[in-house]
């Protein structure tokens, strides 16, 4: 039987619940620890691991071995190293990165989207390191999307912040089985060919694309990306991407890049249920050959090569004149430093190791599938010639030597991608968005996700 | 705590008057702390906290800015924000209706074959869902809902290929599908709930009835409903609350796509703390989640004791 609770005892229990709440008065972030700003201060000798035994804190993305094999040769290589990592998925470390970097900060820690880290003061600077190893004699491509201005904007220039473990790049992968069918025997190497070999695949038949754009993963945004590049310049994508003052996503150029995009959907190229497939499904839908064409990275190819060995090509995404420039999305797979981290310069050491190292630059071709970054000059591992991997490391020299690296329209801020590109995108499939509407509606949420930070 | 008749509390209070009363009343603390630290800690804290939060604009980091209840602004004019209020509230019809009128029918089934093994399989069947975890459950159901899974292919097979589609793909069937995900997540509960008040009627009132002529539709509306008032009570306020604060089968299901359709406020919290790093905005719309469910959830309860009397 419940007894009545008088007066005086609840005033009792009130100032319990009001004790624990005590805590609660400081405005929130005043007491949490400020990292300092990390600036760069000059080193007398390179820094590297020494000989006394040392654990160093990792925190990667579950499933990419990339990562996991370089550090076990690294400690073969230097057995006093060892290695405490912790794994998740890349959405997690997405949302768990500020507060990670804060309160537990590892020595290397795969990165998502870094402006807002950086405006936090959570990552080293590592300016001087890049001094002491030589990194800003590599090709500047390599370490653009990884510096950053005062306070985190823009990026593009400024502090290096974070290195990639190799660089990453986007094109179009197709089934050399189905090509054979629609008798195309070489890649397209306009839009006015790519256009035509959609078009016969459809009438064949076939699936012309496989693409994801289901959940809250817009995957519309590979071709649509690659479209842009094929209608205009790179140069403002980047400074969009980059948070560069004053730079809009709605010009006329990007106008017609959707507008073909819609061309493309309203034209039954994708899957009629593309706004309920996400990666998973796309990927084994295209090793199953259920399609000709899939925008996806290089970060496949040793799978691809793996799962349809000898049945897939690769080609970047042709510009829209014949002998037109070429251009990807090519990102480095990003590591750094939390600004806090207890071995810095071993981190650091490891990182220049991963770039020159004769063994870790054969592990990254071999078990990431990507170009490793380094000196322009630096050994590179070869690659049987009938892979699909020996094409994507030879389409990124020929996005090297246009100058044609573009970072991925979603890292533009850190919420652009699942708050705007991917519901916009998923609208346009569905007839309920226009281009030029989608072009507006982005660019309004990039301007509000500018203003918020 | 309800009021209770006079004889029966000093019936209670008798034989504490020969022990000092401080003691009796210490005693009775020292059980409750436990409890009331529990609850302090897990339960009041974070609500304070949030609606400290929510009176800032805040990254989860760095420095913030007090900006009163200008969060709270956003909830109600941000049409993102406003419209997956509104999706919660027609998740109600999924995840509250369809369980209860279905758990009422189907109770009242199994109750008429009660003795037969049949009712038993049933129960068990019809239970299963509430054991699966909901995200396990998310992940089946968006298998089945697939352009290729078993809801198409049944589809096809009777000759209904005309409307198969990618459920949780398409913008009008997208909300509706994992409507029904919910729906059969909830049903079972629904009807064991049901099931069991059923059991608590006085058998010689359907006997009555039957002798004054009634059939099996009056019976199940002038004695079963009625007497199972409190227990639709139970039922809906659970699933109402269920509707409101979705999260897991969302997530898993649709994330909330596509084009923002199936946004529910669970996940837009979510989305707004650490994927856009609002904090403060998040913790605005978590407030106003939290006095919805109450506001949703208390008239319901009133309802039930009305009727108690």
């Amino acid at each position: 039987m419940a007894r009545r609770v008088r007066p005086g005892r609840s005033g009792a229990a009130l100032m319990i619940a009001l004790g624990t709440l005590a805590a609660a008065c400081a405005a929130p972030g005043s007491n949490s620890p400020q990292p300092q700003a990390t600036g760069a201060s000059p080193m007398s000798a390179a820094p590297a691991c020494g000989s006394a035994p040392i654990t160093m804190n990792g925190y990667f993305e579950t499933g990419f071995p990339l990562p996991k094999a370089l550090t076990a040769e690294f400690t073969k290589q230097h057995p006093n190293v060892t290695w405490n990592i912790r794994e998740d998925q890349f959405a997690v470390i997405t949302q768990n990165a500020p507060r990670v970097l804060a309160d537990n900060p590892p020595d290397l820690m795969r990165l998502p989207q870094v402006s807002e880290l950086v405006k936090d003061n959570l990552l080293k600077n590592l300016d001087s390191y890049a001094a002491a190893f030589g990194w800003d004699k590599w090709p500047a491509s390599q370490l653009e999307q990884l510096r950053l201005g005062q306070g985190g904007r823009p990026r593009g220039e400024g502090s290096l912040y974070a290195l990639g473990l190799n660089m990453s790049m986007t094109g179009l992968f197709y089934n050399t089985k189905l090509a054979a069918q629609i008798g195309m025997s070489t890649p397209p190497t306009t839009l006015a060919e790519l256009d035509q070999a959609l078009e016969k695949a459809k009438k064949a038949g076939i699936t012309p694309i496989l693409q994801f754009n289901g959940g809250a993963t817009g995957g519309l945004a590979f071709p649509l990306q690659n479209l842009m590049a094929s209608y205009g310049p790179t140069a403002p994508i980047n400074d969009w991407i980059f948070q560069k003052p004053g730079a809009t996503i709605d010009t006329p150029s990007n106008l017609q890049a959707v507008q073909h995009l819609e061309k493309w959907i309203k034209a039954g190229y994708f899957q009629k249920d593309v706004n309920a497939v996400d990666y998973a499904t796309m990927m084994s839908r295209f090793i199953d050959g259920q399609g000709l064409f899939m925008f996806n990275g290089d970060w496949e190819s040793g799978n691809l090569d793996k799962q349809m060995a000898g049945g897939v090509g690769f080609s970047l995404m042709p510009p829209a004149q014949q002998g037109g420039k070429v251009a990807a999305m090519s990102a480095p797979l990003t590591f750094g430093i939390a600004a806090n981290a207890k071995n810095a310069d071993c981190a650091a050491f490891f990182l220049n190791w991963v770039a020159t190292d004769k063994r870790a630059r054969e592990i990254g071709v071999e078990i990431g599938g990507s170009r490793p970054v380094g000196p322009a000059d630096a050994y590179m591992p070869d690659v049987s010639s009938d892979t699909v991997t020996a094409s994507t490391l030879a389409a990124g020299a020929d996005i090297a030597k246009d100058d044609g690296a573009m970072d991925f329209i979603a890292n533009a801020t850190g919420a652009i991608y699942a708050k705007s590109w991917t519901p916009n995108l998923q609208k346009l499939v569905a007839g309920q968005q226009t281009p030029e509407g989608l072009l507006k509606a982005v660019q309004s949420d990039y301007a509000g996700q500018l203003e918020g930070n | 705590m309800t009021a209770h008749p006079a004889g029966g509390r000093s019936a209670h209070r008798r034989p504490a008057r020969s022990r000092p009363r401080r003691a009796r009343g210490l005693a009775g603390w020292l059980f409750v702390l436990p409890a009331l630290a529990f609850y302090a800690v897990f339960v009041l804290r974070p609500v304070t906290l949030t609606f400290q939060y929510s009176l800032y604009d805040w990254n989860g980091i760095g420095a913030s800015t007090w900006v009163g209840l200008a969060n709270y602004g956003k909830v109600f004019t941000e049409p993102d924000l406003f419209d997956s209020l509104v999706n919660a509230f027609q998740l109600i019809v999924f995840f509250s209706a369809v369980p209860v009128v279905l758990g009422l029918a189907i109770a009242a089934t199994i109750r008429r074959i009660a003795a037969s093994r049949l009712a038993l399989v049933a129960r068990t069947v019809l239970f299963l869902p509430q054991v699966i975890p909901l995200v396990a459950a998310g992940i089946a159901w968006s298998w089945l809902l697939a352009s290729t899974g078993v809801v198409n292919q049944l589809l096809t097979l009777v000759g209904l290929g005309g409307v198969t589609r990618a459920w949780l793909g398409d913008f009008a069937t997208a909300l509706p599908a994992v409507g029904m995900i919910g729906a059969w997540v909830l049903l079972g509960l629904c009807t064991l709930l049901l099931l069991a008040g059923m059991s608590k009627i006085d058998p010689a009132l359907y006997e009555a009835a039957r002798l004054d002529g009634a059939g099996p539709w009056r019976e199940f509306v002038s004695i079963t409903v009625p007497s199972l008032r409190q227990e639709i009570a139970v039922c809906v306020t659970v699933t109402v609350i269920a509707a409101l604060a979705s999260f897991d089968i969302i997530y898993i299901a649709t994330q909330g796509g596509p084009g923002n359709t199936t946004m529910v406020p669970g996940l837009q919290i979510f989305y707004l703390a650490f994927s856009e790093r609002e904090v403060g905005t998040a913790s605005a719309l978590a407030m106003v989640l939290m006095l919805l469910v109450i506001a949703c959830a208390l008239p319901i309860q009133w309802f039930a004791k009305d009727g108690n009397k």
